[in-house]
């Protein structure tokens, strides 16, 4: 059984993988997006990721206390050691298959640090405080755009609809609980993240029915992100990720 | 000729902090109210700048015009008495 210490460890560094590989995918729209202000607006929601990752990234380090840096964890492992969610490393694809992966993940956020602010933790509940607000906002923009995709022309309202249901099956797997999970929330540490499930599922069909869109049917959930078993899109991800402390190692401005 | 495919425009007020008042900052563009607002505080609110946002959409100013300049503005011009600073500022009034 591990410590308490590794136990918290892992779970900081789950989280901060988490914000950290999505505000990578986030990013990727930085020129790219459909207008100026929607190009500011997903790179600024980056900057808020990557702000949360930093934080629980030095929280990891401090727990393990090796030695490593947040850099170090963020730019110096192979795949294999990433353990965030399969759903925040799914490709851009067009702006509606964005806009869906920020949908799902922004509602399962604000629950999970909802419930993260009461733990018996300090830096945990600290954390989580002050990510929620930002959380909020990343959900406030989500939902609007799916209402807007959803419910505005023929085609916005199909691909919208395709995205939902394209990144279903990676929605399972963020309400699972395994040891490091169940040991933590025994303690009042963690989160209890399958009693969020039906939370989520609510919030998610309410802003799907205004958008005129229908949840998708009950079906095969992928999962392997929080073992480290990751889709084949985080490794070519990684690869222009790390491309430059790892030819460059611990280079400066 | 080339069609406009921007989103309608807006033009943006911050609020520097509690009790001052809206000060223009800029404009964007737009489809929605709410998209206005979120897509100003994340043009014109990132460093800190305001604690309230007020956006109007663009068409619904009414502005003077340029022409008017003369008939609107000139008359000011010579009028010094119209500002007040031929009184005697009372002691502990910081302005008036």
């Amino acid at each position: 059984m591990a410590n308490i210490h590794e136990l918290k460890y892992t779970y900081s560094l789950r989280m901060a993988d988490n914000a950290w590989i999505l505000s990578h995918r986030l990013s990727e729209w930085c020129s790219n997006g459909p207008f100026l202000e929607e190009d500011l607006a997903l790179t600024n929601i980056a900057l808020d990721l990557i702000g949360r990752a930093q934080a629980f990234y030095n929280y990891a380090a401090e727990l393990e206390g090796k030695g490593r840096t947040a850099d170090d964890l963020a730019y110096r492992r192979n795949e294999r050691q990433y353990y965030n969610n399969l759903l925040v490393e799914m490709p851009n694809g067009n702006f509606a298959d964005t806009i869906a992966r920020q949908l799902y993940m922004s509602v399962y956020e604000y629950y999970f640090f909802m419930s993260l602010q009461n733990s018996k933790d300090e830096t945990f509940a600290a954390l989580a405080a002050k990510t929620l607000k930002e959380v909020k906002y990343h959900m406030a923009h989500a939902a609007d755009w799916t209402v807007r995709l959803g419910d505005g022309t023929e085609e916005s309202h199909e691909k919208m609809q395709q995205a939902i249901n394209n990144l279903w099956m990676y929605t399972g797997e963020l309400f699972e609980a395994d040891e490091t999970d169940t040991a933590l929330i025994a303690q009042g540490l963690g989160v209890d993240n399958p009693s969020l499930h039906s939370l989520w599922e609510t919030h998610i069909k309410n802003v799907l029915e205004e958008a005129k869109l229908s949840l998708p049917a009950a079906n095969y959930m992928q999962t392997g992100g929080r073992k480290g078993v990751h889709t084949e899109h985080l490794g070519h991800m990684l690869g222009e990720m790390q491309y430059l402390q790892r030819a460059y190692p611990d280079a400066k401005w | 000729m080339a069609t406009d495919t921007q989103l309608d425009l807006w033009e943006v007020f911050i609020q520097g902090r509690n009790g001052s008042h809206h000060m223009h900052a800029g404009s964007v563009h737009a489809s929605d109210k709410k998209m206005a607002l979120q897509n100003a505080r994340d043009i014109y609110t990132r460093r800190g700048e305001g604690s309230s946002i007020w956006v109007v959409p663009a068409n619904s100013i009414v502005a003077s015009n340029p022409d008017d300049a003369d008939m609107f503005f000139d008359p000011a011009d010579d009028k010094v008495y119209r500002h007040p600073t031929f009184y005697v500022m009372p002691e502990g009034a910081k302005q008036i």
